[in-house]
């Protein structure tokens, strides 16, 4: 059997030449993403704004305006409603209720009444109802554990490598966060937990790429100590190219099927790590290792001290 | 390196064996073969958290301000109780407010002993020397009791504790429903019920704090000033429960719902109905002396400082056993009695956050994600196959077994499957065979380098061994903070993540070394062909 080589033997690409051009490119979008987050915001959903989400399922497709009027004139505040996979398939969001943090119970009660009234046969899938003061810590939370997962991952690389590399992985996770949100602005996808645990997942899994990279760049180090920087950190990618690329589509290959068939519910989470995923790929090579170049990573950076890495399980 | 004796691989055979028994009945369950898994094998079964199987959950957290309330009235109770005794102490002008309990003391040669004894009515807490109050005299005459910080830290600790035992009695009397009931925090109950898709009856059980008062109606009292608001010294003024009005009783509780020991609904001679209660020995002491006391006059039944019915005391109740009447309907006489029989809640809850999912939602969830996970692994074989041929094979062969590893550890430790769990499920898929496109092309270049086969199988593990390393140890710093942080099915995920990352070292790295060391050692290759 002929075996499939993605990646042909002893690729010899020089990734290193536009290392400046791909990094100002990184550092413009970057700062598009984030300026573009900050002024168009995320669409947060009620896990960190509070209020009120009713999945409900009609036996036919229905009008969603028809529905909206509906709702409106219960008088509830403003309700957005949108399509959920499906045109059965609607949520209708509401605001928080006034008075106080105690979640309103009857808010829901209502909105079920009146949709099986009008609607035979509609299920009401799920609700959810979040207080202010329970948003407010969810979405606190949220950004203190990304940042703490990105600091952690960022000193264990510090303290498996070099400070360099550490900054490196740093920037790097900043560098995916930062498009990954940019893309959820952009698309005005709903900001849920499930998101953010997506995100925390981006943390662990784009900087795959980014490890295996500097594993290679470390060995390398060591074996020609006398070789210019540029020249092998090029070698290095190039070594790991096929790993890099095998492992990327596997990875993207489970996370499509599960973004295209898998439960709506998840659909976001799924787009985020697939992204992820996607953007960890790229920057692992054009933002990783030029930081290095950057930081002044030389030839004899690993001489002294480089025997802490010989304490490693063996295989 | 390649050298495996045999005891490794008995030992490496039995692990996935067991791991594979462990996860059948979570696969069959709902299977016309669950039925015939023999009763001696292991049952372990994955639960479904919330979010597959429906149901609702509920975050409650205790309202502060009615936990200081009751703390000050009942310690006012308890103040003017002990100065009424023997020498007794006059004391006056009585407030509550500031979150503080303050009199006058009318002889001012009486304040250094009223003092003397309420320090001893104080508890101290623990071995810190500090007490739960503070008594201090100002102004010479009047003394202020003030709740200390670390008093309201113990008093909410214990109220939780109650709290948390009287909201699992009310949800579920006889004890066997499968529910979550645990504090969280130093405020807060988390109430998670499978298979429960509308909260409202929960939350009707959990809204009632069920505090149950029989006190005497003050007959002094004006009935034009009662109905403004205005009741003697030593009566209150309480609101109807149905609206109707209001009404005066005394002050001093005849009894109480806690000398309670059962009750249940029921109807009364006219068919509406009502509840049985029974109470304890002391309880039906207690009420049989007021009842004595009082024939002919009328006596509140006060719910949660709301008068349910006054009736008349027409003679004496010695048994022990009493209706309370309302209007009430058969549901809310029943909700009642369940309240009342698994005691008052300490504190008053209110509902901060609520989820509930129906049954539908989760079986086409569980469907479409099982489907999804079935097609994963089969592209994914696939593409290995035709990568790495061989090695390809052997890096499947770990990638089903590591399904059937993540899914018995699952089983064993009771983890909750959710919906982003499924995710974390196929992610581990994908991300699971990195190691086995890192040893394997680390053993491509290492043949293209010329080392001989053995040398190169062996280098390739050992080499691909540190970055494989290290990016586990990064999964495991995102998925463990993911676990800490996370509520429901977050924490799903990140379980769901983290066994995976130990399975699939263990399938990816030494099983299917144990696969290749074997096979060399067999076929002798001259060649590798990957």
């Amino acid at each position: 059997m002929k075996l499939l080589k993605l990646v042909p033997e002893n690729t010899n690409l020089d990734f290193m030449r536009w290392r400046n051009l791909a990094l100002a490119l990184s550092l413009v979008a970057t700062v598009v993403s984030i300026s573009y987050t900050v002024y168009r915001g995320l669409n947060l959903g009620v896990d960190f704004v509070g209020g009120q989400l009713i999945r409900v399922n009609f036996a036919q497709p229905i009008d969603a305006e028809q529905l909206r009027a509906k709702i409106d004139s219960l008088h509830l505040g403003e309700a957005s409603i949108s399509e959920f996979g499906g045109p059965k398939t609607f949520q209708i969001r509401l605001p928080k209720p006034p008075g106080g943090d105690t979640a309103a119970n009857t808010v829901a009660t209502r909105v079920k009444m009146e949709v099986e009234k009008d609607y035979p046969g509609a299920r009401i899938e799920s609700v959810d109802t979040v207080s202010g003061k329970v948003s407010e810590e969810l979405a606190d939370n949220s950004a203190i554990a990304i940042a703490l997962a990105m600091l952690g991952i960022a000193v264990y690389i510090w303290f498996r490598f070099e400070w360099q590399f550490g900054v490196g992985a740093l920037l790097t996770l900043a560098h995916d966060i930062a498009m990954t949100l940019g893309f959820f602005a952009f698309t005005r996808l709903q900001v849920d937990l499930n998101v953010v645990a997506a995100f925390l997942t981006i943390v662990g899994y784009s900087l795959n790429d980014t490890v295996v990279i500097y594993d290679r760049i470390r060995e390398d180090l060591r074996k020609y100590r006398k070789m210019a920087i540029l020249q092998l950190i090029n070698l290095s990618l190039n070594e790991t190219l096929a790993r890099t690329v095998v492992t990327s589509i596997t990875v993207l290959i489970a996370l499509g099927i599960l973004m295209l068939i898998g439960p709506e519910v998840i659909f976001g989470l799924a787009i985020a790590i697939f992204l992820g995923v996607l953007i960890g790929t790229y920057s692992s090579i054009y933002i990783s290792a030029p930081v290095l170049v950057w930081l002044g990573v030389k030839g004899d950076s690993f001489v002294r001290g480089d025997e802490k890495d010989e304490a490693l399980p063996a295989a | 390196m390649l050298e495996f004796p045999r005891w490794k691989i008995w030992l490496i055979g039995i692990v996935i064996a067991i791991g594979f028994v462990l996860s059948i009945p979570s696969l069959i369950a709902g299977t016309p073969l669950a039925s015939r898994w023999p009763a001696w094998a292991p049952q372990y079964k994955i639960n479904l958290g919330l979010d597959l199987a429906g149901g609702s959950h509920l975050l409650l957290e205790a309202d502060s301000a009615d936990m200081q309330k009751q703390r000050l009235q009942s310690k006012e109770d308890e103040v003017s109780t002990e100065l009424r005794r023997d020498p007794r102490i006059d004391i006056g002008d009585i407030s509550t407010a500031g979150g503080r309990l303050s009199f006058m003391v009318r002889d001012a040669t009486q304040v250094d002993a009223a003092v003397e004894r309420l320090r001893k009515l104080s508890q101290p807490l623990g071995l810190t020397g500090n007490r739960d109050w503070d008594v201090q005299v100002v102004d010479s005459t009047r003394i202020v009791l003030t709740p200390t910080q670390s008093g309201s830290v113990q008093a909410m600790k214990d109220a939780m504790n109650v709290a948390r035992d009287v909201v699992r009695r009310r949800i579920d009397p006889s004890g066997v429903k499968e529910i979550t009931v645990v504090t969280e925090g130093s405020n807060r109950i988390l109430v998670e019920v499978p298979g429960v898709e509308n909260p409202e009856e929960l939350k009707k059980l959990i809204g009632q704090t069920a505090r149950l008062e029989f006190k005497l109606v003050d007959l002094s009292a004006n009935p034009a000033d009662v109905q403004q608001g205005h009741a003697p010294p030593g009566s209150q003024v309480l609101p109807m429960a149905d609206g109707t009005g209001f009404v005066a009783v005394k002050r001093r509780v005849m009894v109480s719902g806690e000398q309670l020991t059962d009750a249940k609904q029921s109807f009364d001679q006219d068919g509406r109905p009502d509840i049985d209660i029974t109470f304890n020995t002391a309880g039906a002491r207690r009420f049989g002396r007021a009842t004595q006391e009082n024939v002919g006059k009328p006596f509140a039944i006060i719910l949660d400082d709301k008068v349910l019915s006054a009736p008349n005391i027409n003679e004496p109740i010695l048994g022990g056993r009493a209706q309370i009447s309302g209007s009430f309907t058969v549901q809310s006489a029943h909700d009642l009695a369940v309240s009342l029989a698994s005691g008052k809640l300490p504190v008053k809850l209110n509902v901060i956050e609520e989820r509930s999912i129906g049954p539908d939602l989760g079986k086409d969830s569980i469907h479409k994600g099982a489907l999804a996970s079935i097609i994963s692994v089969v592209a994914v074989i696939v593409f290995m196959l035709v990568t790495y041929g061989r090695f390809g094979v052997y890096a499947n062969i770990a990638l089903v077994v590591n399904a059937f590893l993540i899914l018995g550890v699952m089983a064993v430790f009771g983890a909750n499957l959710t919906l982003p769990g499924i995710a974390g499920f196929i992610l581990t898929i994908g991300a699971a065979v990195d190691a086995n496109v890192l040893i394997n092309e680390r053993i491509r270049e290492e043949i293209r380098r010329g080392r001989r086969i053995l040398d190169a199988v062996d280098t390739g593990y050992k080499e691909a061994m540190r970055a494989i390393f290290d990016a586990n140890v990064t999964h495991v710093i995102s998925a463990s903070i993911m676990a800490y942080f996370g509520s429901g099915p977050v924490r799903g995920f990140a379980t769901v993540l983290l066994i995976g990352v130990v399975t699939s070292v263990f399938t990816a790295v030494y099983f299917t070394r144990m696969l290749v060391a074997l096979w060399i050692h067999r076929a002798r290759p001259r060649a590798l062909h990957i």
